[in-house]
């Protein structure tokens, strides 16, 4: 769905802006979406108003308790902790900022399909995602990325992929749900066609469904993305990342452990953020999320 | 009832099958095959390189290679690593055990908490408990597993110096050694798991709560606690026995992080460093156990969900 | 007030906080009390407030809701101020609530014997040792049969009748000295209902209880209450006894309601009852109905009406008792519906052996399992339907009245049979395969319209799918053709911009309609078009429905388990059982003698709003899962099962004058 389509229509383009007022108006979803925009505004001006260069090394800094010249202090390498923190969101984003999209769109569509389709090919189908899903998210990343390595032209494509798998679970659930309904047998009744059926009848009813799982995604994506930083298979140094930040200062926590403050707080206040916001929508448009297992 | 039970067992058999065959058509799809990943590819010496194919049998057809291995799998079977020195199954024992001992742990305490605060928090809908412990729980069940880690690290070990902060025990040591070194991983991992199941049951007792039963037994007379107990509870916890399964599914992929974060001797740690060394024999048979596991665990939630549920067992009988 | 006084709602006025922080009055004010043995009846529209009324007389408030002032006694208590403790031991034992839909009100984890067996805990000094008898006893004295076995049930596995019969059971266990009960038949079928009523007038009779009896349906209470409440916007805006009420109403919103309701005694349409009545959020200035009172005058706007005494005894709030009778009693404004002659316009739609099967094997049960197939749901169906005639299908739940619309609109394909449009040829039976014109002649209308209307489209987005669909319109021409619509339906064109959920019932109804007429069909299928509606609401559509139809000629399929509904508006009717044709004919002489049996059951069960009406029950309410493998469908129930006859064979078509067919084993002469 382009953003073009939906607001086309202003009785469409009313419904969002009352769903957004509504969001607004809960304090998870206040909280939520100006950690969200914070982050978002952070990332696109950091590298103009950063104090220090990320890559500047300076011996004497080492490890070095935070100071008025430097908020944070400095890592084991001498760098500005705050600039490094300041900066340290913007590959994450990226990456699960283009995947999450992704993910939606192609799981949402796979799984509208098979929900639309049923039968034995359904059956079959929903086999092979629970096949993918008993993997482990880590094992089938790391597989891909050890082989492939970790640019932006493997990481997009391969948390988008991963990602997309419980998503056709979700849309195909909504699917059966919608479809089983009345207005959807009105519109059967009356012959309209297959696609105009799933265009005006289906996905403006689903649609809500996936723009909550879209928000949920993306938080869990993050988690996967910093994880894998964390643990050497992500950004490569220098690029300044909180998972690495993170793994790197853990190291000198025993006796510089304000290496870790920076980035924890980054990294975690993203993520808090994405996941009220994801909370708020969900109460907003009327779902309810915290029956949602993990996965 | 048999028959549905039979059912589902068969599906859950056909499910693992998928799953040998993703893993097994996941690494031959990948470019170049065990021998020329765990030989640093290109630079392979020519005859190293067909003597570690010889070794691993590399060079016969990809069904044939396929069959042994699933077949020795169903045995125990797991095949040999890489560099030809050690069977799978004999390395990952010990490690297995310990990831269970982990997983065990986590779950002995999260599930009954999450139990308890998921009650707690639905009875006390919009009061202050619901609103301290579920604003908590958000915290818990968003911060990543390693920043929760390090910060507890951080606080237990660094500052206070209560807990070990690291496991220095070796994998194959017996489990009453692992004690104090694996309270601050159950913590972690039962932590987010806690968060995700209490959100559940919080969720389904406010369903339960708002039911036309509760309140006819309300009108009813039946004593406050009684009611809860009797009418509202065991329909709302029905439910949470799917969530758990899914959560402890998805606490087999948390438990890598944790594992490497605390340098515990587990399934986890191992599968990172097979993945690191390129041993992809191993990373195959980590991937089998795991989602094996997986599908253990939800057939038997589906499986007591039906014997649990007199809706669901009526059903299954009168087919 | 009198000694006697056993429950005694003085003032009270119950309500909510809106999330802007006003008071929201759910209830302004009511008064009520009941003597002993006495049973009152509480009528109004969805909204009037009735079932908060009868919660509040156990103490108890919904979620949110509060009682804002005014008192509740209960033989003297007053529950508004009682402890937890004392509430509970009033609550089921001497105070007892018979819920609406007991399928959901019994906990499904536990079992009847159980739950029943609890309120004897709770609320008797039996020993546990004796409660099984007692249950069993109880069990037995509202009738349930086999009642033993039914103690390790669970809820599920009861039929609606059961599971209602069970909660009073429950209810009778603490030995209560009143009942209030709760839209007890409420969704129940005809017959089940019916024998359910009879049970409670029973109970009440034998052991002197008071009973509170809350309901939409005028028929129920006619039935069971020696004096009727009815309650309008939050307000008792009447009261009197059973027979006052039903048979001369004084307020002008009792008159309405009475009117609208469609009689099996009246031929003609009911009298709808326009508007919709006062949401509790709006501010009311003077009489909450004056807006669609035609007595109303400048006074009525300005000054709300007390409640007052009238000679005759009722009470009424209304300045104008004395002029109800101004009121129209029929109704005169629509034309009557046209006797419909078999040479007036051809056929419009045959039914040719028409056989629906909606059991399909998995493939697990074709592999592992040898289980036979059951009968088709519908079988052996040959109706021919007549151009610009309505005809009625009529039964209760399972009788396969909707999935024979559906498969007329082509979503269910039929095991076998064909349909005949217009007599020309063969309908295609899957609607993907219909060309243009056949879709666009057969239109369905659902029974929800809040299903079956998409919730995320406004209403000039739903009315222009079948314009743009059939007629290819756009911009300005779909805009006036979608205005068009609205007006015929009595909407206006402030309508386009808004939602389904903005909508009140009727309203969306009437959408529903006006989309269906959008395509200007040839045939209309009604599936149960009223059942979700109040009955005021109720008798505008089927007057909106006639209308158009007089208008446009238009052929209508009209499906319903009310049989008074079905006769306001049908010229034929078709009686189904299990999906099994039981009678067809003009609606004349399938509502009178010769009568199919189960006809004939079937309208000795329908409860008419009139206190001298005694409904005959001559069947058991057995809720039947399938159709027999052989013989008569109704060979299971049947008061006059002739024998071995009925099993076996299925029974011959008898006809009578007009194209009259009851098909029975009964010779014509008996029947």
């Amino acid at each position: 769905m382009s953003t073009a389509a939906l607001t086309k229509n202003p009785a469409k383009r009313q419904r969002y802006v009352a769903v957004l007022l509504d969001m607004m108006n809960r304090p998870s979803g206040a909280i939520g979406l100006s950690l969200v925009l914070f982050h978002l505004c952070l990332a696109i001006i950091s590298p103009v108003i950063v104090p220090y260069d990320f890559k500047l090394q300076d011996a004497s800094l080492m490890l070095s308790q935070p100071s008025n010249a430097h908020w944070l202090g400095a890592d084991h390498l001498g760098r500005d902790i705050f600039s490094r923190t300041m900066l340290g969101g913007r590959e994450a984003l990226l990456v699960t900022g283009i995947a999450t999209p992704l993910a939606v769109l192609w799981g949402g569509f796979v799984g509208i399909l098979f929900g639309l389709t049923g039968g034995r090919l359904d059956e079959i189908l929903m086999r092979i995602v629970d096949a993918f899903l008993s993997l482990p998210w880590i094992l089938k990343m790391l597989v891909l990325i050890v082989t492939f390595g970790t640019g932006l032209e493997v990481l997009i494509p391969t948390l988008a992929f991963f990602y997309g798998i419980p998503v056709i679970r979700i849309a195909r659930a909504a699917t059966h749900d919608v479809i089983a309904r009345d207005f959807v047998w009105a519109a059967k009744a009356r012959g309209h066609s297959r696609i105009s059926i799933i265009w005006r009848e289906l996905l403006p009813n689903v649609l809500d469904t996936l723009m909550v799982e879209g928000a949920m995604r993306w938080s869990w994506m993050l988690l996967a993305f910093s994880s894998l930083s964390f643990l050497g298979f992500g950004v490569s140094p220098p690029t300044p990342d909180w998972g690495l930040m993170i793994s790197d200062a853990r190291g000198y926590m025993s006796f510089a452990p304000w290496g870790v403050i920076g980035p924890v707080v980054a990294l975690s206040s993203l993520i808090i953020g994405i996941n009220l916001t994801a909370d708020a929508l969900a109460k907003a448009l009327g779902i309810d999320r915290a029956q949602k297992a993990p996965m | 009832m048999l028959t549905m039970i039979l059912r589902r067992i068969f599906l859950g058999l056909a499910t693992i099958s998928i799953v040998s065959l993703i893993i097994f058509a996941g690494v031959e799809i990948l470019p170049g095959d065990a021998c020329t990943q765990y030989l640093e590819q290109d630079q392979a010496d020519v005859e190293l390189l067909e003597k570690c194919r010889d070794d691993l049998n590399l060079n016969r057809p990809a069904h044939e290679r396929y069959t042994e291995w699933a077949l020795g799998a169903l045995t125990g079977d797991l095949g040999m690593s890489v560099n030809g020195e050690a069977k799978i199954s004999d390395l990952v024992g010990a490690r297995f055990a310990n990831s269970l001992l982990l997983a065990f742990f986590a779950l002995l305490v999260g599930v009954p908490l999450a139990m308890l605060l998921g009650v707690i928090t639905g009875l006390w809908r919009d009061r202050k408990p619901d609103i301290i412990f579920s604003t908590i729980a958000i915290f818990a069940m968003t911060i990543p597993e390693f920043v929760s880690a390090t910060l507890l690290i951080l606080v237990f070990s660094v500052w206070l110096g209560w807990l070990p902060g690291i496991v220095l025990t070796s994998a194959g040591s017996p489990i009453s050694e692992f004690f104090p070194e694996i309270l601050l991983p159950v913590i972690v991992l039962s932590l987010v798991m806690t968060a995700h199941v209490m959100r559940m049951v919080r969720s389904s007792v406010i369903e339960v709560m708002a039911s036309d039963y509760v309140q006819m037994a309300t009108l009813k007379g039946v004593p406050y606690w009684q009611m809860v107990f009797r009418h509202a509870l065991p329909n709302a916890l029905l439910p949470a026995i799917n969530v758990v399964a899914l959560t402890i599914a998805w606490l087999l992929g948390g438990v890598v992080v944790i594992e490497v974060v605390f340098n515990y001797p587990g399934l986890g740690r191992m599968m990172i460093d097979a993945i690191s060394d390129r041993d992809l024999p191993v990373v195959q048979a980590i991937a089998l156990i795991v989602a094996s596991i997986y599908v253990c665990i939800n057939l038997t939630a589906d499986l007591m969900t039906m014997i649990a549920n007199p809706k669901l067992r009526t059903m299954y009988l009168r087919k | 007030m009198s000694a006697a006084t056993f429950i005694n709602i003085q003032n009270l006025s119950v309500g909510y906080t809106s999330q802007s922080g006003e008071i929201i009055r759910v209830l302004r004010n009511v008064s009520l009390s009941i003597n002993r043995g006495e049973s009152i009846g509480l009528v109004g529209e969805s909204g009037s407030g009735k079932s908060t009324l009868a919660l509040a007389a156990l103490g108890f408030f919904k979620r949110g809701l509060r009682a804002l002032e005014g008192d509740v006694e209960f033989d003297g208590i007053d529950m508004l101020a009682l402890e937890r403790d004392d509430l509970q031991a009033i609550r089921g034992g001497r105070l007892a609530l018979i819920p609406q839909n007991s399928g959901q009100s019994l906990t499904p984890t536990l079992r009847i014997g159980l739950q029943v067996a609890e309120a004897l805990r709770l609320h008797s000094q039996l020993n546990e040792s004796d409660f099984e008898a007692r249950v069993v006893e109880l069990l037995t004295q509202v009738r349930l049969p086999e009642p033993a076995t039914l103690l390790s049930r669970f809820p599920h596995e009861l039929s609606g009748g059961q599971q209602q019969r069970v909660a009073v059971a429950m209810a009778l266990a603490g030995e209560p000295d009143a009942l209030l009960l709760d839209e007890p038949t409420t969704g129940l079928d005809v017959t089940t209902q019916a024998h359910i009523l009879e049970l409670l007038r029973d109970l009440a009779s034998e052991r002197n209880m008071a009973m509170l009896y809350v309901s939409h349906d005028l028929g129920a209470i006619s039935r069971v209450c020696d004096r009727v409440a009815v309650m309008y916007a939050g307000e008792i805006v009447l009261k009197g006894s059973t027979k006052q009420v039903l048979l001369s109403p004084r307020h002008p919103y009792a008159h309405g309601l009475l009117s609208s309701i469609p009689r099996l005694t009246q031929t003609s349409l009911p009298l709808a009852l326009d508007g919709r009545p006062p949401m509790p959020s709006e501010t009311i200035t003077g009489c909450a109905f004056a807006d669609r009172c035609a007595l109303a005058d400048e006074r009525c706007r300005s000054t709300p009406p007390t409640l007052k005494q009238l000679e005759s005894g009722e009470k009424v709030r209304c300045f104008h008792p004395d002029r109800i009778d101004q009121l129209p009693v029929v109704n005169k404004t629509v034309t009557q519906k046209g006797n419909v002659s078999a040479d007036h316009g051809g056929d419009a739609l045959g039914l040719n052996q028409l056989a629906i099967s909606y059991a399909k094997p998995s493939l697990w049960n074709q592999l592992f399992s040898n289980a036979s197939m059951p009968p088709a749901t519908v079988d052996n169906i040959n109706i021919l339907i007549r151009t610009g005639e309505t005809l009625g299908l009529v039964g209760e739940s399972g009788s396969g009245k909707s999935t024979i619309l559906k498969a007329i609109a082509g979503l269910i394909s039929p095991k076998t049979g064909h349909l005949v449009l217009n007599g020309e040829g063969r309908l295609t039976p899957k609607v993907e395969n219909r060309s243009a014109l056949h879709l666009r002649q057969i239109q369905m209308i659902f029974q929800n319209p809040d299903d079956s209307l998409n919730p995320r489209h406004n209403i000039a987005q739903i009315l222009a799918q079948p314009l743009r669909l059939y007629f290819s319109l756009t911009g300005e021409e779909l805009r006036q053709r979608s205005i068009e619509l609205l007006e015929r339906v009595r909407l206006g064109s402030h309508y386009l911009d808004r939602r389904p959920s903005q909508l009140s019932g009727g309203e969306k109804q009437r959408v529903a309609v006006a989309r269906a007429f959008a395509a200007e069909p040839a045939i209309v299928l009604c599936d149960e078009v009223t059942s979700a509606l109040d009955v005021s609401v109720q008798a505008a559509v089927l007057d909106l429905l006639n209308e158009l139809k007089a208008q446009r000629g238009t052929t209508y399929i009209f499906v319903s388990h009310d049989l008074a509904v079905v006769k306001a508006i049908s010229n034929r009717v078709a009686v189904l059982y299990q999906g099994r044709l039981c009678e067809i004919g003009p609606v004349e002489a399938v509502y009178s003698k010769p009568f199919h049996p189960y006809t004939d059951v079937l309208l000795g069960a329908v409860l008419e709003p009139d206190p001298n009406f005694m409904p005959k029950l001559s069947a058991d309410d057995v809720v039947e899962l399938s159709p027999p493998k052989t013989g008569c469908p109704f060979q299971r129930r049947c008061p006059r099962k002739l024998g071995k006859i009925c099993d076996t064979d299925v029974p011959p078509g008898r006809i009578f004058d007009n194209g009259h067919q009851i098909n029975c084993h009964i010779p014509e002469t008996d029947l």
